[in-house]
């Protein structure tokens, strides 16, 4: 199992969504996924396509300028 | 006793476009006992996602992409897929025309329908379905272009418009018994009625009704900003920040060779500070006021006219002078004290 991260910042959905959902496709079952976005609609879009899909949103944490979310592959 | 064959269950790719056809038609399809997966194309000019909310005033919108709702109330998976620089020609060169913007909306059908047939055959599905109905749109779901979609597309008869399909030829799902075409709808016209009961049948509420279409190239404010920015570079051409860009913020030409990207509130002040180190920029220092992005390039007294427009738009509008920073694209930076310029002085034809 590792950890990785991806930057989506500065990209508006479903931008943040599509890089999350290729990047995931390169990752192993267990692995973390941690990314960070600004486009606060991230916060709903990929929780919301991480459900459909069989992964583990972790945590989100949301500040004034950014979106961070933790997911596990496959969990 | 001979054991029976399990018949194999066929598998659809469904077209979901966040709204309410794709998703009955994908809930016809699921009910027959068919595996629907779904797969949602990004252009970079559909409505779906989240620009708007980039907006104030739209902060109290759910923020929710529809596509990733409809899968979720149909308990399917959704495939979205940047199609961004292929749907380039698809914009720039349209076999069929445009609409009454700049919206090639039998082209796009078109273009749609062949990369989920491409989709079908790289993931073993056996054929495609789509929410048109019939009538419904003047240019892409006309009763005489919904079979040039079929054709030019390669997908024949593996497309299935399950909405519609009772006053279409039977297609090879219905032919080969895949689906009970007599469960299928004969949809037809601009009504939705139909639609809203069989909605009510299926216990779907909250689902979207987008006023005005999926896609801001329907938009005669936004295919004006596009034509603009296509005749500024003399070429037809785009990335998807330029399009992005066109849906934020007032868009001013004082002159042909630049534009000004005026932010209209705090929301779209954050987005276009994302694109400082892409462009030349003009900051308000005295007073509260818009980031403006400057697309183009500026001699010494375009500098001081776009200084003074961008001022118009901030809270010292009615002072003497004003303080703005220019930040040129290379990084140079500069101060000005500029007069506001009246509301009177600012052209019409400068909006775009």
């Amino acid at each position: 199992m590792s950890t990785y991260t991806l930057d989506a910042r500065n990209s508006l959905c479903p931008m943040p969504v599509i890089k999350t959902q290729n990047k995931i496709a390169e990752l192993s079952a267990g692995d973390i996924l941690e990314v960070t976005c600004t486009d606060p609609g991230a916060l709903s879009d990929i929780p919301a396509w991480c459900r459909i899909n069989g992964h583990l949103v972790k945590e989100t944490n949301e500040n004034d300028d950014e979106v961070l979310i933790i997911i596990q592959v496959n969990a | 006793m001979p054991q029976q064959p399990v018949p194999e269950q066929k598998r659809a790719v469904a077209l979901i476009s966040g709204g309410l056809d794709s998703l009955l038609a994908a809930k016809l399809m699921i009910d027959q006992g068919i595996h629907v997966e779904g797969i949602n194309f990004y252009t970079g000019f559909c409505v779906e996602g989240h620009t708007h909310a980039i907006r104030k005033k739209d902060k109290a919108k759910p923020k929710r992409n529809n596509a990733l709702w409809s899968a979720e109330q149909l308990g399917i998976k959704l495939h979205i897929i940047d199609i961004i620089d292929e749907y380039k020609d698809v914009l720039i060169n349209p076999k069929h025309g445009y609409g009454a913007n700049m919206n090639p909306c039998l082209d796009c059908k078109i273009f749609m329908v062949s990369k989920a047939k491409q989709w079908m055959d790289d993931n073993g599905f056996d054929f495609i379905i789509t929410g048109e109905v019939m009538g419904q749109r003047p240019m892409s779901q006309r009763k005489d272009l919904l079979p040039v979609v079929v054709r030019e597309s390669g997908a024949d008869d593996r497309l299935l418009r399950p909405l519609c399909a009772k006053n279409l030829a039977a297609t090879l799902p219905e032919r080969e018994g895949w689906v009970n075409r007599e469960e299928l709808k004969d949809f037809s016209g601009r009504n939705r009625k139909p639609q809203m009961a069989l909605a009510k049948e299926f216990g779907f509420e909250d689902y979207a009704t987008p006023a005005g279409g999926c896609c801001f190239l329907t938009d005669k404010n936004y295919s004006d900003k596009l034509v603009d920015l296509w005749q500024a570079r003399n070429k037809k051409d785009y990335e998807l920040d330029d399009i992005m860009l066109l849906k934020v913020g007032r868009h001013l030409r004082p002159q042909p060779h630049y534009k000004l990207i005026v932010s209209r509130e705090d929301g779209e002040n954050k987005f276009l500070k994302g694109y400082k180190k892409q462009f030349a920029t003009i900051e308000i220092k005295s007073h509260n006021g818009p980031l403006t992005l400057v697309d183009g390039k500026l001699n010494v007294e375009d500098i001081k006219l776009a200084s003074r427009i961008a001022v118009r738009f901030s809270q010292g509008r009615d002072a003497e002078s004003v303080t703005v920073k220019f930040t040129a694209k290379d990084g140079e930076e500069q101060m000005l004290d500029v007069a506001p310029m009246p509301a009177s002085e600012i052209k019409k034809e400068w909006y775009i």
